[in-house]
C-alpha cells in the first residue's frame, strides 16, 4: 500500500477550521511530528442533540483517537447515525435540529461555534454514506469533484490525486482503463469504494462511515473491510455498523449506544469478550429483547 | 363448441360482460379523442398545405414565407382573371395606364406573406422563455433548496398555484397596465416578453421544483460532505441533473407562449408593421418596438376583415406555419433534453 504521507496527520492544525477572519486569534496546540501513535482527534463532551422537540442523543461523552478505527454499534434508532452526522455537522441540513448542551471538539476547536467554517470542517472530516452515492459523472470527475471545488485545475495534479485515491481505495486496478466512464456503471461494492476514494481525495483527517457495507455482498464487504484496515495508518475512522462480526473484525474501539445514550465505550476486544455492562453483553451476544 | 367440464371453462357471467362493455367504452373514448385531434390537424394540414406548398418547383411558396402581408387585387384583364399583390399591381398600372379604369376588388392581407409574423413569434417565444426560465429556475431553487418551510413559503406556493389559474386575457390587461402604461414601454417586445413570461412562470416554477426534487438527496449530501457550499452543490451536482426535466416543462411553456393571443394583443402585437424588427436606428429601440405575431395575425385575418376565399387561404396557411414553428422549437428543446439526459443518467 501507499507509504504514509510525509505531512503531519493534522495538516494545518485546528486554526484552519475557523473562519480566516478569526483565525489569527486561535493558536494551534500542534502535535509533535508525524508519529503513528495515537491522540484524540474528536472529543465529545456531554452532548445532547434534538430533532425539533424530541431528544435523540442524551449526554454523550467520548473521545475518538487518530489512527484507530472506532465502531458505533447499537440497535436501530439508538442514534448512531445522528451522532456520526453531528461530527461533520451534516445535521445542519435538517430543519429544526440543534445541539443542546455539550460540545464536540475537533483538535480542541468547538465545531458548533459560530466562527467555525463548516466547509472547512467537512473537508477535514469526510463522510461515506450507507447508500453509495457516486455522482452521475465519470469516475475521474467523481474523484476530482472535491479538489475542483477548491479550485485545483492543474491536470497533472488531478491525475495524480485520482490515481493515489483509487489506489488508496483498492480500486485502481479495476477501473484504471475506464476512468472516463460513468461511476454508476460500477458494481455496488466498487461504487462504495469509489465513494471512499472520493472522500480520501480531499485528504481528510477523519473519515465517517455510516453502514458502508450494508448494501454489499460478503465479498465486497471483505474488500471494504480490508480497505478500512489499510486506511487506518493514515486516517481516523469512525464506522457505524449493524454487523457485530464486522465491528469485532475491523475496529479498535467500540461504542455501544442504546436509546440515545452511550452505554459502554471500550476496546473492541473488551466489548466483545468481557463487556462491563449487562445490556452490552446482551446486545453483542445477540440476546437483545 | 365442445362442452368439456374442466374447472376453468368459460361461462358468461355478469362481471365478464360488464368487463367487455367497459373495455369498449374506454377504447371508443380514446378513439374519439384521436379522431378529433386528427380532424383538426388534417384540416389545417390540407388547407394550409395548399397555401404553403405549390405544385410548381420549388414546391414551397417562398413568397408566403418570406414576405410581408399585402393587399390582394383581383381584376379582369384581357379576358383573364388576374390576382396581384399591392406592389405588383402598382407597377402593373404604371406600365399599363389603362388598367386604372378596370374594376378591381381588393382584399387586405390576402397577398404577400407572413414573414414578419414568423419573426415576431420567434422573438416573443425566445425572449419570454428566457425570462421565464431565468426567474422560474431561480424561484424554484430558492423554494426547494434554500427556503425553510413556513407560513410565508406556503403563501408563496399558494400564490403560484393561483397564478396558474388566471386567464390569459387578465395577464394581457396586467401587462398593458404595468409595462405598457406604467413603465412606459409602450406596445413593445419587452412588454410582451414580460407579460408572456409571467403567464408561463407558474408552469415553469412548479415543473422546475419537481425536477429539483427528483434529484436524489444523496447527490446533495455527498457534495456537501466533500466541503462544497450549497451553491456549488446546486450548480455542479443538482441543476445539471434537473435540467432535462426543467426543459420538458419549458416545452409546454413554449407552445403556450407561442399560441396565446390575449396577452400580446395589448402589449406587443401590431396588426401590421412594415419594418422588420432588426430594422431599427438605435439598438436599444429593438426592445421597444411592437411586432407582428402569428396567433394575432390569425385572429386579425379571421375576425377583423371581411371573410372570403382569399382570407381563408391566409388563415390556414398561417395556422399551418404556426404549428410547424411550434413543432420545430419543441423538437429542438427535446433534442437538447435528450442530449443532457444521456450525459447525466442515474
Ligand atoms: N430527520 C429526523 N427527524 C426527526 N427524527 C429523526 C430524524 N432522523 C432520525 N431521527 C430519530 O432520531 C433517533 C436516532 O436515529 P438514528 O438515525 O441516529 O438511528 P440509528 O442508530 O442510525 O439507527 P439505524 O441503525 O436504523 O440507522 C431515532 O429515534 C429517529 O427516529
Ligand atoms: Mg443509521
Amino acid at each position: 500500500m501507499e507509504p504514509p504521507a510525509a505531512t503531519s496527520p493534522g495538516p494545518a492544525g485546528p486554526a484552519s477550521l475557523r473562519r480566516p477572519a478569526t483565525a489569527p486569534g486561535a493558536t494551534a496546540p500542534t502535535q509533535a511530528g508525524a508519529v503513528p501513535t495515537t491522540h484524540p482527534v474528536i472529543d465529545i463532551e456531554n452532548l445532547d442533540f434534538y430533532y425539533g422537540a424530541s431528544q435523540a442523543l442524551h449526554d454523550i461523552s467520548l473521545s475518538i483517537d487518530h489512527h484507530r478505527v472506532t465502531a458505533f454499534i447499537g440497535p436501530s434508532g439508538c442514534g448512531k447515525s445522528t451522532l456520526l452526522r453531528c461530527l461533520n455537522r451534516m445535521n445542519d441540513l435538517i430543519d429544526g435540529t440543534r445541539v443542546g448542551r455539550g460540545r464536540i471538539r475537533v483538535h480542541g476547536v468547538d465545531i458548533n461555534q459560530p466562527d467555525v467554517d463548516v466547509i472547512e470542517l467537512r473537508k477535514r472530516v469526510g463522510m461515506v454514506f450507507q447508500k453509495s452515492n457516486p455522482f452521475p459523472k465519470s469516475i475521474y470527475e467523481n474523484i476530482t469533484y472535491g479538489l475542483r471545488l477548491q479550485g485545483v485545475k492543474d491536470k497533472a495534479r488531478l491525475d495524480e490525486v485520482v490515481e493515489r485515491s483509487l489506489r488508496g481505495a483498492a480500486l485502481w486496478e479495476e477501473v484504471k482503463d475506464r476512468l472516463h466512464e460513468s461511476g454508476l456503471g460500477l458494481s455496488g461494492g466498487q461504487q462504495q469504494r469509489l465513494c471512499i476514494a472520493r472522500a480520501i481525495a480531499v485528504e481528510p483527517e477523519v473519515i465517517l462511515m455510516d453502514e458502508p457495507c450494508s448494501a454489499l455482498d460478503p465479498v465486497a464487504t471483505a474488500k471494504v473491510e480490508e480497505l478500512i484496515q489499510d486506511l487506518r495508518s493514515k486516517y481516523c475512522i469512525v464506522i457505524v455498523t449493524h454487523n457485530m462480526q464486522q465491528a469485532a473484525r475491523c475496529s479498535d474501539r467500540t461504542a455501544f449506544f442504546y436509546l440515545g445514550r452511550l452505554i459502554e465505550y471500550a476496546d473492541t476486544r473488551d466489548i466483545f469478550t468481557n463487556p462491563a455492562n449487562p445490556q452490552t453483553e446482551a446486545y453483542v451476544s445477540g440476546r437483545f429483547g | 363448441m365442445s362442452a368439456s367440464l374442466h374447472p376453468f371453462r368459460s361461462h358468461s357471467q355478469p362481471a365478464r360482460r360488464i368487463e367487455g362493455v367497459i373495455f369498449w367504452a374506454f377504447r371508443l373514448a380514446t378513439y374519439f379523442v384521436l379522431a378529433c385531434g386528427l380532424a383538426v390537424f388534417a384540416n389545417i394540414f390540407f388547407k394550409g398545405g395548399a397555401t404553403v406548398f405549390q405544385a410548381r418547383a420549388p414546391f414551397v411558396n417562398f413568397t408566403f414565407l418570406t414576405e410581408a402581408p399585402e393587399s390582394l387585387y383581383v381584376f379582369e384583364w384581357q379576358g383573364r382573371k388576374v390576382e396581384m399583390g399591392d406592389r405588383e399591381f402598382r407597377e402593373f398600372r404604371e406600365r399599363n395606364p389603362e388598367a386604372a379604369k378596370v374594376k378591381t376588388e381588393s382584399y387586405v392581407y390576402s397577398a404577400g406573406g407572413i414573414f414578419p409574423c414568423i419573426v415576431g413569434t420567434v422573438l416573443l417565444v425566445i425572449g419570454s422563455m428566457a425570462i421565464a426560465l431565468l426567474l422560474g429556475v431561480c424561484a424554484a431553487i430558492y423554494l426547494n433548496e434554500y427556503a425553510r418551510d413556513g407560513r410565508f413559503i406556503r403563501f408563496v406556493r399558494l400564490a403560484i398555484l393561483n397564478l396558474a389559474g388566471v386567464p390569459s386575457i387578465v395577464f394581457g390587461l396586467f401587462g398593458f397596465g404595468m409595462f405598457v402604461i406604467f413603465f412606459g414601454w409602450n406596445v413593445s417586445l419587452l412588454a410582451g416578453w414580460f407579460t408572456l413570461a409571467f403567464m408561463v412562470l407558474p408552469v415553469v416554477i412548479t415543473a422546475s421544483e419537481e425536477s429539483l426534487k427528483a434529484v436524489p438527496r444523496g447527490f446533495r449530501e455527498g457534495s456537501l460532505a466533500l466541503g462544497a457550499t450549497k451553491w456549488q452543490t446546486i450548480r455542479k451536482n443538482v441543476l445539471p441533473y434537473a435540467m432535462p426535466g426543467i426543459l420538458t416543462s419549458s416545452i409546454l411553456g413554449i407552445a403556450r407562449v407561442a399560441g396565446e393571443t390575449a396577452p400580446i394583443m395589448f402589449t406587443a402585437a401590431y396588426v401590421v408593421r412594415d419594418k422588420l424588427p432588426w430594422d431599427v436606428e438605435r439598438s436599444l429601440d429593438f426592445f421597444f418596438q411592437g411586432v407582428m405575431a402569428l396567433p394575432y395575425h390569425i385572429y386579425v385575418v379571421s375576425s377583423k376583415i371581411p371573410q372570403n376565399e382569399y382570407t381563408e387561404k391566409v388563415q390556414y396557411g398561417t395556422a399551418f406555419v404556426f404549428l410547424a414553428i411550434v413543432a420545430l422549437i419543441a423538437t429542438s428543446s427535446i433534442l437538447l433534453r435528450s442530449h443532457l439526459r444521456n450525459r447525466y443518467k442515474w
